[in-house]
C-alpha cells in the first residue's frame, strides 16, 4: 500500500512539469525518472515485507482472536455474514486471558528470556575476543579467519544440531575423550540437559554476534588507542575506556541478532534439551500441532512478538539518547 | 619573522646539555629502512621542525620519540634519561596527532581531562587545569561539546589543549596545521608560536610544508630517505643549503649544472653550459677541480634591467618568455640564448611602474655572493 502511494506521488511530480526549452524538459524528465527509480528501489523491499511479513502476521493476529472449532482450519471465522445480512465481527479475548492466566506459559516465557539472555552473554564473551582477533589479524589472515566464521552456514542448521547430538551422546566422542583422560569413569549425561541447550545456542548464534562486532572493531581508529597510550593510559585500561565504548553499536547489534531468534528458538531445545526444558518455541509448537489449539498458539506468538518488539524499541531509544548526548 | 621566533634560542650546538638527544637512531620495517642512523640534538624550549616529503621518515622518527615505534638501533635521551625502551604511556612526552585523534564519545572537557585522570590527579586540580588550558586555547564555553560538534580549527585547539595539559617535557606535533584551510593556518601558526613561548615547552614538529616550517621553527632538520641532510635555522637552510636537494626543496631555485674551472680561497669560477656563461662566486669551494658542481640561484636574487648593468661578471642577456603578476611581486621566465629558462622574481615596489613586456630583450645580473655552489 505504502509502495503504491509512493509511486503515485512520483506520478504527481510528472504532471506539474511546466514545459520550457526542450533540453530543460529532458533534464526534468531524467530527474523524475531518477526519483521514480529511487522510489521503486525503496518500494520493492517494502512490498516484499508487506506480502511475506505483514499479511502472515495479520492472519496470525486474526487467529489469535478466534476460537477453536472442529473443522479445517480448526478455528472459527472472525468475521461472519449472518442470515439477516449483518457483518458480524467476533473477537475472542479468552485466548489472551488464558495465556496470561496460566503459570506454565509465564514460566515458559521467563525461561526462554533467561536462556536467550545467558546464551547472548556467553556469545558476547566468546565473540568479542574472536571479532577483535580477526579485526587485528594481518590482512591475508583476516579473510581466512572471516571465512571460518561464516563456514558453518554452508551446512544446514539442522544437520549441525544433529551433529551435536552425536558429539554429546553417551557414547559420543566427548564422553570418550573425558574417559580416556581419566577425568570421568563412566559416561555423563550431556545430551538433554540445559548445558546442551546453552551450548547449542551459543554455537549456533555465535557468527551473528561476531559479524557485527567485527565490523565495529575493524572501523575503530587505531590512532585513538595511540592517543590514549600517549596520555598515559595503559593498554588494558584503554580497552575499557576507548575500544569498548566505541564498539557499543556492534555490541548492541550482535546481542539483538542473537537474543531475538534465541528467545523463540525451537529446534535446539527440542533436540538437545531434556523433556523439562521449557521454552516458548516448544510450547507454541505443542499447542499448534499437539493440541491443535491454533488460537492459543497464535496468542502466544503475538505476546512473544510484543515482548521482543519492546526490547528492540528500548534498545533503540537508549542508542538514540547516547547519540544525542 | 623568523628572527623573532628563533630569537630565544642559540643556534650553535654549544651551550647547555641538549634536552633531547637522538643517537644513531635506525628503524627498519623488513627490508625498508625508514630512518637511517639519525643523530640529533634539540635544546630546551626550541621549536624544532622535521621537514621532508612523504616517506622521508620524519613521521617514523616522531613516532619513535613518542614511543609508538621501537627503534631497531640507537637511543633516545630526554632530559638526560634514556627513554628508548620506555612505553608511550610512561614517557614524559605528549603528541598532537595529525588527525587530532580526539575521543569521539567524550566531551571537550573529558578529552582534555583524560591525560590527567590517568595520572590520578585530584578532581579539583583536574577541573582547574582543564579550565586553564581551555582558556589558553580560547575554548571556554565549549566544555560540553562533542568533537563532531566542533569546527576543524576548534578540534585542532582541543587536541593541542589535551596534549599540553599534562605539561609534557616534549610536545610532538604531526602536521599540526595540515587539516586547516589556508587562512586559518596562517592565524594558527602565530597562536602556536605564542603558546609555545608562554609555556616554554619544547616542540618537535613534523611537516611537509616548507613555509610552515620556516614560520614556526627555530631550527629545521631537512630529511630525505630516512636521513637528515641539513640542520639549521630557517635562514641558514634557505641561504646556505648544503646540497642540491635542500636548495631545491626549500623555496624556489634555479639549479644549473657546471664545472669548476677556477678554485681560489676567495672566489671560484664555474663554467655553466646551460647558461652559456661563466658564473663568478665570491667564496671558495672545497671541491676537487674539474668536479661537477651545481649552482643554485634564488629567483629573487636575480635582477632584470633594460639597460646593460655596470658590473662585468654574472651578466646575461635573455628574452622574457612568461610573466606572472602576483601583486606583491612579479615572476618572470627569461629564456637565455642557450634555450635555458631562468626564473626571476622582482618585487613590485612602485605602483606606477613601467613593467617589462613579453618578448622584450632584458639584461640579467646578480651579485657575486648570491649563487650557492653545492657539490652533492
Amino acid at each position: 500500500m505504502a509502495a503504491l502511494a509512493l509511486l503515485l506521488t512520483g506520478g504527481g511530480d510528472a504532471v506539474s512539469v511546466s514545459a520550457p526549452a526542450g533540453t530543460r524538459l529532458a533534464g526534468r524528465f531524467a530527474a523524475i525518472r531518477g526519483a521514480l527509480g529511487r522510489r521503486a528501489v525503496i518500494a520493492l523491499p517494502y512490498a516484499w515485507l508487506a506480502v511475506f511479513f505483514l499479511v502472515p502476521f495479520l492472519i496470525v493476529l486474526k487467529i489469535a482472536f478466534s476460537n477453536i472449532q472442529l473443522s479445517m482450519p480448526p478455528v472459527e471465522p472472525v468475521m461472519v455474514w449472518t442470515a439477516d445480512h449483518v457483518l458480524q465481527l467476533r473477537l475472542h479475548f479468552s485466548n489472551f486471558t488464558f495465556v496470561f492466566g496460566d503459570e506454565l506459559y509465564l514460566a515458559a516465557f521467563v525461561n526462554s528470556l533467561q536462556v536467550a539472555g545467558v546464551s547472548t552473554l556467553f556469545a558476547l564473551l566468546i565473540g568479542y575476543p574472536m571479532a577483535y582477533g580477526i579485526a587485528r589479524a594481518p590482512g591475508a589472515w583476516r579473510n581466512i579467519l572471516f571465512l571460518l566464521v561464516v563456514l558453518p552456514f554452508f551446512t544446514s542448521f539442522l544437520l549441525r544440531v544433529y551433529a551435536w547430538m552425536g558429539l554429546l551422546g553417551r557414547s559420543g566422542p566427548i564422553n570418550a575423550l573425558l574417559m580416556q583422560l581419566g577425568i570421568i569413569h563412566e559416561p555423563v549425561q550431556l545430551l538433554q540437559t540445559d548445558f546442551a541447550v546453552y551450548l547449542g545456542m551459543v554455537y549456533s548464534y555465535l557468527p551473528f554476534m561476531v559479524l557485527p562486532l567485527y565490523s565495529a572493531i575493524e572501523k575503530l581508529d587505531l590512532t585513538l588507542l595511540e592517543a590514549a597510550a600517549d596520555l598515559g593510559c595503559r593498554p588494558a585500561k584503554a580497552f575499557f575506556m576507548i575500544t569498548l565504548p566505541l564498539t557499543k553499536e556492534g555490541i548492541f547489534a550482535g546481542c539483538l541478532l542473537v537474543f531475538i531468534p534465541a528467545v523463540g528458538e525451537y529446534v535446539i531445545p527440542a533436540l538437545l534439551g531434556g523433556p523439562d526444558t521449557l521454552m516458548i518455541g516448544r510450547v507454541v509448537w505443542d499447542e499448534f500441532f499437539g493440541n491443535r489449539d491454533w488460537p492459543v498458539a497464535s496468542a502466544l506468538a503475538i505476546v512473544l512478538l510484543v515482548i521482543l518488539a519492546g526490547f528492540v524499541l528500548l534498545l533503540q531509544r537508549v542508542q538514540a539518547q547516547e547519540g544525542e548526548a | 619573522m623568523n628572527a623573532v621566533v628563533g630569537a630565544g634560542v642559540e643556534t650553535g650546538q654549544k651551550g647547555p646539555a641538549p634536552y633531547v638527544r637522538i643517537e644513531r637512531l635506525t628503524k627498519r620495517f623488513g627490508d625498508f629502512v625508514a630512518v637511517r642512523q639519525v643523530s640529533l640534538e634539540i635544546q630546551r624550549g626550541e621549536i624544532f621542525c622535521l621537514l621532508g616529503g612523504s616517506g622521508c621518515g620524519k613521521t617514523t622518527l616522531l613516532r619513535m620519540l613518542a614511543g609508538f615505534e621501537t627503534p631497531t638501533d640507537g637511543a633516545i635521551f630526554i632530559d638526560g634519561v634514556d627513554v628508548t625502551q620506555v612505553p608511550p604511556y610512561e614517557r614524559p612526552v605528549n603528541m598532537m596527532f595529525q588527525s587530532y585523534a580526539l575521543f569521539p564519545h567524550m566531551t571537550v572537557a573529558q578529552n582534555v581531562a583524560f591525560g590527567l585522570k590517568q595520572d590520578g590527579t585530584a578532581r579539583g586540580e583536574i577541573e582547574s587545569r582543564v579550565q586553564e588550558m581551555l582558556s589558553l586555547v580560547q575554548l571556554n564555553g565549549y566544555e560540553k561539546r562533542k568533537p563532531h560538534q566542533l569546527s576543524g580549527g576548534q578540534r585542532q585547539r582541543v587536541a593541542l589543549a589535551r596534549a599540553l595539559v599534562k605539561r609534557p617535557k616534549l610536545l610532538l606535533l604531526d602536521e599540526p596545521l595540515g587539516a586547516l584551510d589556508k587562512k586559518l593556518r596562517e592565524h594558527t601558526q602565530f597562536e602556536l608560536v605564542n603558546l609555545q613561548e608562554k609555556l616554554g615547552v619544547t616542540f618537535v614538529i613534523v611537516t611537509h610544508d616548507q613555509e610552515e616550517a620556516m614560520t614556526l621553527a627555530s631550527r629545521i632538520g631537512v630529511m630525505r630517505a630516512g636521513e637528515i641532510l641539513q640542520v639549521g635555522t630557517p635562514a641558514d637552510i634557505y641561504e646556505f643549503p648544503n646540497s642540491r636537494f635542500v636548495a631545491d626543496f626549500i623555496g624556489s631555485v634555479n639549479m644549473v649544472e657546471g664545472r669548476l674551472i677556477e678554485d681560489e680561497p676567495d672566489h671560484v669560477r664555474i663554467e655553466c653550459a646551460q647558461l652559456g656563461a661563466i658564473v663568478y662566486v665570491d667564496h671558495g669551494v672545497s671541491s676537487p677541480p674539474d668536479a661537477p658542481v651545481s649552482v643554485a640561484i634564488r629567483p629573487e636574487k636575480i635582477q632584470l634591467s633594460r639597460e646593460r648593468p655596470e658590473q662585468t661578471d654574472n651578466v646575461l642577456q635573455g628574452v622574457i618568455a612568461g610573466i606572472a603578476y602576483l601583486g606583491n611581486a612579479t615572476r618572470y621566465l627569461v629564456r637565455l640564448p642557450t634555450g635555458f629558462l631562468l626564473r626571476v622574481t622582482a618585487p613590485n615596489v612602485f605602483r606606477h611602474e613601467e613593467r617589462l613586456e613579453p618578448d622584450e630583450r632584458v639584461w640579467l645580473h646578480w651579485h657575486s655572493s648570491s649563487p650557492v655552489v653545492v657539490t652533492r
